[in-house]
Formats: structure tokens, sequence, C-alpha cells
């Protein structure tokens, strides 16, 4: 028990230090660099050492204060949280190594107050990992919109600014009226805060307001990026790519679909949310939200946007799993947490290597660079396979699980939508490993132009993972089946 | 009888007596010392009432050792010295701050008046908080107002003039409102003592007579409380006067109203008949609602950054008024949770501006631009307290929010939180506009000063400092402030 | 009988109120605003004395064989706040004055122009930076 909440402290603690030390090392470069893969890589080992340790029918506990009667800043992970937090762990070094690479290469500016405010970031990520209860969650998640704000406003530059302004207005606004209310008031009808198996209303609560506080909960969640909160996800692509690639397909996002699936889980229960229409209007909504995002990402130029858009419409496939509640989607949803991650992290990784090489952005513009970059266009392919859902890849799974899910529940509606986005998916993902290999460039021919360097190395590790999640998925089927337990 | 015994008179005499001991000695250092410990002296007697009353309950001090009701009494109860515990501890932090702040900005000759009036205004908000008797608390008031007249008067900009002068018509239209009405309540009853009122009232609830008194009462204090539609002094008294009155007036006098509100519907009339019988809860719940959507909604367009937080504090007492007019424990106790916490936002936000005019010499936003590199604890400090009154979580305004919230919804009120949390996005888009100015301006390639670091001297950062940390101290552990705010409300409201 | 006649004070009390407070509102000359805030305070003090008085009661100081005195409370009191109401206009008096000093006038309408064209005086430095004001405005 000791050693779990010594884990859980230094979980926190690690990033947070990093973060306030790198602007000690801003005149050496190579030093701060070090400092950042070093902590990281502590971060990983504590992440994975509490998982080994943990004991799930006894979870450690962890009170930092108590800034309203009954409802303390508590830490107290569950399946669910110890998956997130390996996850960002996992992929904090990662993008550490990637980072490198390219702000060097790209000759970017500021780079330490980026390094920085990114170990603040993922102090914060983990942080909302550990949370024990609403309120707990909801202090970081308003947070991390914080904290995220300079790294996506990086570039200083008058897009920069508004895109910023967009983030956070969305971010903001919807997390102060929507899902504040929603914290208040369960509070107010529960009693507490704190996630529980069974959910905390009692049942005699008026199902009404369960609907109301259901709505809210969810579009106050706009990391999620449920239509119509979802313009911020584009709006962000103005950030530089590691940034892109981390918080926004992976932390930023992640933790608005996981606080979805703690909410749902946690606070509503399973076998409350399935009685709920309003539940019901939200998985038609995701579903929707699909499809739509697909279809526009189809007609998006820019690699990043079309990225993006594919990012909202994957958290969709979340937020389905989890409106529709059963077994399998719940266990669905959880797995595409880790599966998706990997697969658009390497999915925006490529993106950045493609515009360190060609210096392209745009899709109609990469015929034929397959012979100047293969080894990252493989990669993409790769991913894109995994993220489309095929074997062998980690993405097949998670899929498959979700289109079980909603199978189970009757809504062939919405095994459709997935169906049509899989298919969707492949058209505009696949397009650009099509165009790179396939097609010819009109201008002169270009010659191998694939230095070793520190990003490629993260390519090739992000997309060896999502290979090896497929085919030893254990560490991630051993978190399902305890979230699944628990349920 | 020792010093202990006699702190409630003490703790209002030593500010009066340092007054003219300033001008006595007529030198600007000499001034600001005796400002200063006359403050800290305030500051260290209300810490040990407060021990005092915690532990044993009101102090009631005759003054002059005649008894009450004849005499007049000097009462403390947890209200009165959460309030006057809040008034002494900004007032020396002010004062700490105004030492390089008044040479910039008021004429050499006027900074020594300047110290004296600013003790007769400390002194006479303490009277107010500490007074036990409806005129003495009257009288406190005026010296409180007439003091805050001369002492926005004194700004840099001439339109402090004016803006003096529309407070004073304003102010004192307001205190003879009050002056009436407790001309009517001692024409019913026949004395001047709260608890001798309170006792005497109720069998006279019908009477004309005492709600007309009620009515004015009510008024006045409004006006003084700046609730619209009476707040038209507000922005430009606090815009024009230098910084130093402005963060002190802003954190301290409208606080004092609202502890004029609370002591007269709660401890003289009762519970019942201000909130219930009266309509007040419904009128206070009406104007706080379009305070804090019209100042928000004005704020957002100001360029001038200390009116666009004057705007934002008439939207904030909109925010007390409507807790008020809930009527229930929670409501008053989240009232009076969002005073105190208000009173340190606003507090370091104005210090802060301060600093920003003491270095760069305006407060607009075409003064902000990088800020950032030339100011870095300055524009912290003023970031921080943007976040807090938006009510970000980790801040002392998330924690009024929450209970104000809490305190709608057990109401049943639900559209007032949405009210609230509304409230709080139009902050976002003015406090943003502030951060931003800050942050993300590229400087002006024209600005004749380099982008140095050319901090605040330490007595400027010290108190803003210590204001920001008590915000963030205090949206943590939430301890004192809330079980006080609570424990007032519950004696404030008694059996209902 | 005693609802009209008998009440007069409180008409001189209403009368010098209204009066008081239409001259303050209505009235643009700062001396006479403060004129006007000098007679609205003055009614207030009227109400006061005039409710000291006991119908039947002599001048309260103390006789051989009265029982009945008038209140001499409210006197106080009003001394108290005619002090008060002195100090207002004495700080009132000298703020106009200033403003004189300042503006070279004390009609609440010029001042309003002149700090308007002040204003409007202070626009043209703004427009110096074209290029910056537009990116502003952003």
């Amino acid at each position: 028990m000791e050693l779990s909440i010594t884990l859980m402290l230094a979980l926190l603690l690690v990033p947070l230090t990093v973060a306030i030390a790198l602007p000690f090392f801003n005149s050496s470069p190579n030093l701060r660099e070090a400092v950042t893969l070093f902590g990281s890589i502590v971060l990983l080992i504590c992440a994975a050492m509490l998982y080994q340790t943990i004991d799930f029918d006894n979870p450690p506990q962890l009170i930092l204060a108590i800034p309203l009667p009954n409802y303390p800043i508590l830490f107290s992970p569950d399946p669910l949280g110890i998956m997130f937090s390996l996850l960002v762990s996992t992929l904090w070094p990662i993008t550490s190594l990637y980072a490198i690479g390219y702000m060097r290469q790209h000759k970017e500016l500021n780079q330490t107050r980026f390094y920085c405010f990114f170990a603040l970031s993922i102090a914060v990520t983990q942080a909302i990992a550990l949370s024990g209860n609403m309120l707990t969650l909801f202090i970081f998640y308003e947070m991390l919109t914080l904290a995220t704000f300079p790294l996506v406003t990086h570039a200083g530059s008058k897009q920069a600014k508004q895109a910023g302004r967009l983030y956070l207005g969305i971010l903001m606004g919807t997390s102060i009226m929507f899902l504040l209310l929603a914290t208040i008031w369960s509070a107010n009808i529960a009693g507490t805060l704190a996630f529980q198996a069974d959910g905390i209303f009692p049942a005699d609560t008026d199902p009404f307001l369960l609907n109301i506080l259901l709505l809210l909960f969810v579009f106050g969640t706009a990391k999620a990026a449920l239509m119509p909160f979802h313009r911020w996800l584009p709006a962000a692509m103005v950030a530089p790519v590691p940034v892109s690639a981390l918080l926004h397909a992976v932390a930023v996002v992640k933790a608005g679909v996981f606080t979805l699936l703690k909410v749902v889980i946690y606070l509503f229960g399973i076998d409350n949310i399935s009685l709920l229409p309003a539940a019901d209007f939200l998985a038609y909504l995701a579903g929707f939200t699909i499809v739509a995002a697909s279809l526009i990402a189809l007609k998006q130029d820019n690699i990043k946007a079309r990225l993006a858009y594919s990012t909202i419409g994957q958290l969709s496939y979340i937020i389905l799993g989890a409106m529709l509640a059963t077994s399998s989607s719940i266990m669905g949803s959880s797995m595409h947490i880790v599966t998706h991650a990997f697969g658009k992290i390497t999915l925006f990784f490529c993106a950045g290597a493609i515009l360190l090489a060609t210096h392209k952005t745009r899709v109609s513009e990469l015929n034929g660079i397959g012979k100047q970059i293969p080894i990252t266009l493989c990669c993409f392919t790769l991913a894109a396979l995994s993220t489309i859902g095929l074997p062998p890849f980690a993405g097949m799974w998670s899929k498959w699980w979700l289109v079980q899910g909603t199978i189970e529940s009757g809504q062939l509606i919405l095994t459709a939508s997935l169906l049509i986005s899989s298919l969707l998916n492949l058209i505009y993902l696949l397009e650009i490993p099509l165009r790179a290999f396939f097609f010819q460039q009109s201008t002169t021919p270009l010659t191998f132009k694939e230095p070793l360097s520190p990003h490629l190395l993260a390519i090739g590790t992000t997309t060896l993972l999502c290979l090896l999640l497929f085919l030893k998925p254990d560490v991630l089927y051993h978190l399902i089946n305890l979230i699944d337990k628990g349920l | 009888m020792s010093v202990v015994d006699h702190l409630p008179i003490l703790i209002i005499i030593i500010p009066l007596i340092a007054a003219p001991l300033c001008v006595l000695f007529d030198s600007a250092k000499v001034s600001w010392l005796l400002a200063l410990a006359a403050c800290i002296f305030s500051f260290i007697g209300s810490i040990k009432l407060l021990n005092t009353i915690t532990a044993s309950g009101p102090i009631s001090y005759s003054l002059g050792g005649w008894q009450p009701p004849w005499g007049i009494e000097y009462r403390l109860d947890l209200l009165s010295i959460i309030l006057l515990l809040l008034l002494t501890s900004i007032a020396s932090l002010v004062v700490l701050f105004a030492r390089y702040s008044v040479e910039q900005e008021i004429s050499k000759n006027r900074i020594v008046p300047f110290y004296a009036t600013l003790l007769l205004a400390i002194a006479g908000l303490s009277g107010i908080c500490i007074s036990g008797d409806v005129f003495n608390l009257f009288v406190f008031l005026e010296i409180s107002s007439i003091a805050s007249y001369t002492l926005i008067s004194l700004g840099k900009d001439r339109r402090a003039l004016n803006a003096a002068f529309k407070y004073l018509v304003m102010g004192t239209i307001g205190a003879t409102f009050i002056l009436i009405g407790i001309g009517f309540l001692y024409m019913q009853t026949g004395t001047l003592n709260m608890q001798d009122l309170s006792e005497r009232l109720p069998s006279l609830y019908d009477n004309r007579t005492i709600r007309a008194g009620f009515a004015f009462l009510t008024v006045g204090i409004c006006l003084k409380l700046a609730l619209f539609p009476l707040h038209l002094w507000l922005p430009n008294a606090y815009a024009y006067a230098p910084s130093v009155v402005s963060a002190f007036l802003a954190a301290t006098a409208t606080k004092v109203a609202v502890y004029m509100l609370l002591r007269f519907l709660l401890t003289v009339f009762d519970f019942n008949f201000s909130l219930n019988t009266m309509p007040l809860d419904v009128i206070l719940i009406a104007l706080g609602s379009v305070a804090i959507v019209s100042s928000s909604l004005v704020a957002i367009f100001q360029v001038n950054l200390k009116r666009l937080l004057a705007y934002s504090s008439i939207a904030q007492l909109g925010y007390i008024s409507l807790s008020i007019g809930l009527a229930s424990k929670l409501g008053i106790a989240s009232a009076i949770i969002h005073l105190f916490n208000h009173a340190l936002m606003k507090g370091a936000l104005f210090l802060a501006l301060g600093a920003m005019i003491y270095k760069v010499g305006g407060a607009e936003l075409k003064h902000c631009q990088g800020m950032l590199k030339r100011m870095p604890l300055t524009s912290l400090a003023i970031i921080i307290g943007g976040l807090s009154l938006i009510g970000i979580p980790g801040t002392a305004g998330f924690i009024s929010k929450w209970y104000m919230i809490n305190a709608s919804l057990e109401a049943g009120l639900w559209p007032l939180a949405l009210l609230i949390l509304f409230g709080s996005l139009l902050a976002i888009i003015y406090v943003w506009k502030m951060v931003e100015a800050i942050t993300l301006q590229p400087s002006t390639s024209t600005a004749t000063a380099p982008l140095t670091r050319d901090e605040a001297p330490l007595t400027m950062l010290v108190p803003i400092w210590a204001l920001v940390i008590a915000n963030i101290y205090y949206g943590i552990n939430t301890e004192l402030t809330v079980s006080l705010a609570q424990r007032a409300a519950n004696i404030l409201v008694g059996g209902y | 009988m005693s609802n009209i006649a008998g009440l007069f004070n409180y008409w001189v009390v209403i009368f010098l109120m209204m009066a008081g407070f239409f001259v303050v509102i209505s009235q643009g000359n700062l001396v006479k605003k403060i004129i006007g805030l000098s007679l609205f305070q003055a009614s207030a003090f009227i109400l006061y004395i005039s409710i000291g008085h006991v119908s039947g009661g002599e001048v309260p100081i103390y006789v051989e064989g009265s029982n009945l005195y008038s209140n001499p409370l409210p006197h106080v009191l009003i001394l108290t706040a005619i002090v008060v109401s002195v100090s207002t206009t004495a700080v009132g008096l000298a703020i106009i004055i200033r403003i004189k000093e300042t503006y070279n006038t004390v009609e609440e309408d010029e001042i309003q122009i002149i700090d308007n064209r002040k204003d409007d005086e202070d626009e043209p430095v703004e427009e110096e930076h074209p290029a910056e004001q537009k990116e502003d405005q952003s």
C-alpha cells in the first residue's frame, strides 16, 4: 500500500519536477533534452511499477487536500486509470525523442517553454488518470486546458492566437457551463463524488434529472470532441507536430473520453445508463459524428486536418461504446483508447516527418514521395491499417469489441455507421501512401532522403508497438478484464 | 484594565490618532511608517479578537463605561470579526504597497495628507464593523465615505475630480437615506442600540413607519454597495483614483457595505421579515442577476483595465447580492465566502495593476504589451488573479462559485445556477482580454524601453504576492473561511 | 385634523427633501448641486428634531416639579449629523475649487465636453501605428 501511494505521488511529481527544473537548463539544450528524456523514462518505470504492485481490490488512497467538506482531492486509481496512466507514460519518452528531432530540425523557437509546458501537461494528465473522485478529475481537467494552451499557441502567430481563443473558448466554456454544473448538481443529489462501481446516485433519483445530468456531463466534456463541440480539434492543429501528436491525439482527447468512461461506469453505473433515453440519443449523436467526421476528413487536403477529423471520428467510437454500456462495448471503448492512441500518434509523427523531409503539408502534393521517404510512409501505412481496424494490428481488437457491443444492444444502425466509417477511413487514410508510392511525381525524380534521426526512431517504435499490441496484448487484456470484472 | 480589554475601541482609535500625527510630523516617510504601524496594530488586534470570539462568543464593549442601551455599545460577533480581519489585513498590505506607488501618482505636497486621510478611512471602516449602535454606524460610515471622496480626488488623471464629486453626491444621498431610515426606526422604538432594536422591532413589523425605514435603509446601503442600478459612481471612481486607493476601496469599502446590509437585514431586523415578508429576496436576486450580466458585458468592451476591473467588481457584488437573496443559511454563508475571496482577488489585481502603472505609466491595454517579459512576477499575479475571477479550480474563486451554485440548487432555482456559470463565461472573455494583452501581444518595436526585466520594487511585490498566494491557499485549504462563514451565517439567520 | 395640519413638520420634511433632491439631479452647476445636497440633508435634520418634541413637555433642562421633558437625544444626534454634513459640503466645495482650477468651469456639461475632447485628442496617438492597430484588432 505504502509503495503504491509513493508511486502515485511519483507519477504526479516527476513530470512536475521536470517542468520546474527545465527553465534552469535553458542555456544548454542538450542537457535540457537529457532532463526531459530522463524524467520521462523514470515516469515510465514508476507507472510500470505501479501497475505491477497495485491491488485493485484494495486500492490506495492519496488525499492531497480537502477544499470542500466531503469532497477531497483524492487519487485512487482503478484499472481504467492505470491503463490511461501507462499509456501516457509509455508515449511521453517516445514523443520526447520525436520532439527532440523535430523541434531541432524545424528550428523552432522557445523550445524550453515548449518542453516545460509539455511536462506540465503530462503531470496534469497523470493526475486525471489517477483521480479518485469527480471533483479531482474536474480540477485537473480544467488545468489541462490551461497547461496545453501555451503549447497550442506556441507559434505566436495571428492564426495561433485565433486557434488558442477557439480552443480555450470551447473547452472552458463547455466545462464551466455544463461539466461544472453537472458535477455540483450530482454532488448535491448524491452527497458524494467518489467513483463507485454501481454509480453514486440513489436509486430513487428522478430519471428525468439523470437524463439531464448525462447530457450535461457529455456536452461538458468537449475534450471528447463530440459534435457540435468538436471545432477546437482542427483549430488546435496549428500547434507543432509533437503537440498535436501527444496531446491532441493522446493526452487531451483521451482525457476527454476517459472522463466520459469514468462518468458512465463509476458515477452513473452501466446498468443505469442503459435505461436512460439520453444515452441512446448520445449514442446516435456519436454515430452521426463518426460518419460526419469521416466524410469531412475525406475532403481535407491538409494532412494534419485530415488526421484531426479522423481523431474526432475515432473518439466517437469510444463515446458510442460508452453510451451503449454493454460489457463488450465498454471493453471495446477502453481498449480503443490505447489502440487508437498508438495508431494516431504514429500517423501524426509521420505527418511531421513528411513536413520535415519534403516541406509539404497537403495530401495533393504527396505524389511520388515514397521514393524519398519510404520508411516513414511504410510506418504510416501500417498505422493507418491499425486505425482502420485490420489485422494484424491492435486496432482490430477494439473495433471487434465495439461492433460486438452494437450488435448485442440491437442497435444495428450503429453497427452500420461503424462499418461505413471503417470504409471511409480506408479511403482517406490509404490515399496518402497510395499517392506516395504509386503515383508519379511530375517534376524531377527524387532520391532517398531518410537519414536515421531521433524522430524516425520514434516512429519506428510506435509502429512496432501497434503490431505488438495485436500479437501480445497481455497487459492490455489484463487491465480490460479487470475493468470488466469490476462492472 | 489591560490593552486587550479595550481592543475594540483601540482598533479604531489608533488609526484615528495616527492620522493627525502624520500631519504633525509632515514627512512622507514618517507618515508611511505611522500608517503601517497603525494598520499592523489593528491587524494583530483583530486576530486576538478572533480567537476570543471563536472561543467564547460575541464581545460587548461599552464606550466610556456607559451601559447599553443608553450608552454606545461596540459589539463584535463572528461576522464583524471576519470583516475586520479582512479590512485590517488588506489595509496593512495596501499601505506597504503605497510607499513607492504614491510617490508617482500623488503630487508631493499631498502625500502626507493622503496617508492621514487613508488612516481616517481605515478607522471609519473599522468603526462600521465594530459598532453596535446604528447612529454610531452612520457616523463612521460618513467618516469613511468623506475620506474616500478625498482619496479618490487625489488621482493623477483630472477626471478623478469629477468622479470624486459624483461619488460624493451619490454617496451623501445614500448616507442621508440611511439616516432617514434610522430616524424612522428611532421614532417608533426610541432606541439606537442594535440589540435593543432587534428585541423591540418584531412587535412593530406591521408598522408602516418601520417598513418605510426598512426601505430607506436598504436603498441607502445598496447605493454604497453599488448594487445595480445604483452603481454608476463606481467605475469612474475606481478607474481614476490612485492605484492604492482603487485597490483599497475595491477590496474593502463595498465589502463593508455588504456587512452593513447583512447586519441590518439579519441582526436588527430578522431573517424572516427582511427576506420573506418584505420582497427583498426577489429584488436582490433580480438586481443581482442584472448586475452580473450587464456589468460583465460592459467590462468586456473596456480598454482601461482599471475600469474593466471596476465593472467586474460590480458584477461580483451582483453575485453576492444574489446569494443573499436566496434567503437560506447556505446562501448567506456563500455570500460571506465570496465577499472574502473577492476581496483577495480584487486586491491582488488592483495592486498588480498599480505596479504596472508605477513601472509603465498607465493601465490601458496598449500599456500591457511585452509585460510578461518586462514584469514577469506582476504579470503572473494578474493571470492568477484573473483565473480566480473566472473560478478556475485551485483558486478561491472556484470555492465561492461552488457554494453559490450549491445554494442556488438547494433553493431549487437552477436557472440561477446557470446564470452564475454564464457570468463565469463572460468573465473568461474579459479576463482573457487582459491575459492576452499581457502575454501574447508582440512587443512594439517603437517602445522606448527595451524588453529588459524591470520588475516592481519589493515593497510592491510582497503585498501583491501575499494576496495571490492567499487566493490559492484559500482555494485549497478552505477550512478557515468556510467554517467561519457558515458559523456566522448560522448565528445571523438564527433559528430559521 | 391630525392627518394633515398636525403632521405639518413631515410635510416640510418631504418638501425640503424633494426640493433638494430635484436640485441635485436637475442642476448642472456643481455648486448648485452641493446646495441641493445641503437642502436634502437639512430635511433629514428637521425630521429628527421635530420628532423630539413631546407634547406638553418642558425644555429638557431639569426644573423642579416637572416630569415630562422633550427628548434631547435627537438634537444631539443631529448635531453630529450637521457636523458630518458640513464636512461633506466642505470636501465637496474643495473638490469644486480644484475642478475650477483644472477645467476652468463648474458646469457639468462643459466638463463632460472638455473630457470628451481630451479623449478624442488621444486618438491620433493610436493612429500613428496603423499596422499594429490592425493586428491588435484581430
